[in-house]
């Protein structure tokens, strides 16, 4: 039996450039990145994406209060899926509605808050809030989003390093063809930059980026490039049945082709382009397609001089050769690197592609690094192309985690 | 310290932790959890910050002396008063 056809109907998103789809596309074509300076603690001035969506649009101030940004963001880019949806949430049946949330890591800026706090107190622990659990159980970003909406299905985060947005979509599409749920709410969130430990420890993997023009920090493929920009955001998707969504009369962004996951099983932080180009070509293979027919590849490219090369590497030994209509791009040059939300908010970025035939560019390369000089690269100014059918999304993580997914164009 | 000094400072510290309840109104004679959106949790609150801000400690025994302005003004102001004598 084939498994059943799922699609996407709703988008949610809070980026650094961008509080929702209309004005983060707008900006990935118009070439506006969205870095600024946040001071870190006891790190001082730092390059950061930081989202400025309003926070009290969907919750109550004590709900910020108690809760953490990434529940904020998840809550967020929930409501704005639903609503995009055209889903009632009055009406909707919360008991099969599931609500799946990518993240790279979870608790390490409560916990850093909680110790800052109590060291004003001799480090004593009766100051430890009791809030501190609840904040930092694994699961929290999922469960603030189903507290606020009022979800009863099951609402769980999934940890998969910086492959996690496209994790929740992958996961959500599984939940979704076994019948455990009828609507998926999932993508990826990060309050990452909310944590001095996440910093300090790229910092200490010589990973960070420094640049003197924030906007211009995040440059994949550049041969200046020096590191990462952090970033916070957040995407979240409504994924549903075709049939589910039909019968509704829903709008339908895309459908999901094929996706696959696997292990590099060699390094805690060193990527493996073999293993990156299984990804990708298992992916390829679930979704019935070749190489040929993959008309844009969006790169988890993060801006290490080391990462950038073995993604390419990976890229062009499945590309390489007899792929004219493949452009690539990146969306981090925009927007930093967004852990756990990045893939969700790349395929975001990319989804608008399938109607205005528009592949967005990977800005701030002013010197292409000749070892990431990949066919089909779109550089710095958006390419109007003739085909774009398919989309092929890569998110890698730690301990050697990838992902690869594909959606594809819509047609009933 | 006064009583009436004493409820404000629980007030001061409510207004921090239910921000979006309207506390023009409420009544020091009636609990607390009857006319304002409080939960067990909130009530922590309220026990942490009178740590935290006043070196107030209130024992677990004790935590139903919070449930009204009132009651809780009874209950803390000597406490304020012995902290204030020994400082």
């Amino acid at each position: 039996m084939k498994p059943a056809r799922i699609v996407i109907t709703g988008v949610g998103l809070t980026a650094p450039n961008g509080n929702n789809l209309t004005e983060f596309r707008g900006n990935l074509l118009q070439g506006v990145a969205g870095i600024e300076r946040i001071d870190v603690r006891y790190m001082g001035s730092q390059l950061a994406g930081v989202c400025h969506y309003d926070p009290l649009k969907y919750q109550k101030k004590k709900e910020v209060r108690v809760g953490t940004r990434a529940g904020s963001i998840s809550i967020y880019c929930a409501r704005e899926a639903l609503a995009d949806s055209g889903i009632n949430l009055e009406t909707l049946a919360k008991d099969r509605t599931g609500i799946y949330v990518g993240c790279t890591e979870h608790g390490n800026v409560e916990t850093e808050n909680e110790i800052h706090a109590i060291s004003k107190f001799n480090y004593d622990t009766k100051f430890w809030s009791h809030y501190h659990n609840p904040r930092t159980v694994a699961n929290n970003p999922a469960g603030e989003a189903s507290l606020n909406l009022g979800i009863t299905g099951p609402a769980y985060t999934i940890g998969a390093a910086c492959a996690a947005g496209n994790l929740g979509l992958i996961h959500a599409t599984q939940m979704l063809r076994l019948g455990e749920v009828d609507l998926a709410i999932c993508g990826g969130v990060s309050e990452s930059i909310h944590t001095f430990g996440i910093f300090a420890g790229f910092k200490s993997q010589n990973a960070l980026a420094t640049h003197a023009d924030p906007h211009k920090a995040s440059r994949p493929f550049d041969l200046a490039r020096n590191g990462i920009v952090i970033s916070e955001g957040g995407c979240l998707y409504t994924l549903e049945r075709l049939d589910d969504a039909q019968r509704r009369g829903a709008k339908i962004y895309a459908e999901i082709a094929g996706y696959h996951v696997n292990s590099d099983a060699s390094d805690y932080v060193l990527p493996n382009p073999i293993r990156q180009a299984e990804c990708i070509r298992a992916s390829i293979a679930r979704a019935g397609l070749t190489p040929q027919e993959i008309h844009l590849v969006n790169t988890h490219a993060t801006a290490t001089p080391l990462g950038d090369i073995q993604e390419c590497e990976a890229i062009r030994a499945v590309f390489g050769v007899g792929c004219p209509d493949t452009y690539i791009n990146n969306t981090k040059s925009f927007i930093g690197h967004a852990m756990g939300a990045a893939g969700a908010l790349e395929l975001a970025g990319n989804l608008p592609t399938f109607t205005d035939l528009t592949v967005h560019p990977t800005i701030n390369v002013d010197n292409l690094d000749p070892q990431c000089a990949l066919p089909g690269l779109v550089l710095n100014q958006p390419r109007k192309v003739a085909k774009v059918d398919t989309f092929l999304n890569n998110s890698f993580g730690m301990l050697g985690i990838n992902s690869t997914l594909i959606v594809k164009r819509f047609v009933p | 310290m006064t009583k009436d000094e004493c409820r404000k400072v629980v007030l001061d510290i409510i207004a921090d932790i239910a921000p979006d309840e309207d506390l023009s109104n409420v009544k020091p004679d009636v609990r607390l959890r009857d006319q304002l959106q409080l939960d067990s949790m909130d009530f922590l609150d309220i026990v942490m910050e009178l740590r935290k801000r006043h070196g107030i400690e209130v024992p677990e025994a004790d935590y139903q002396q919070l449930a009204s302005l009132d009651s809780a003004a009874e209950y803390l102001t000597p406490k304020f008063n012995a902290l204030a004598a020994k400082s």
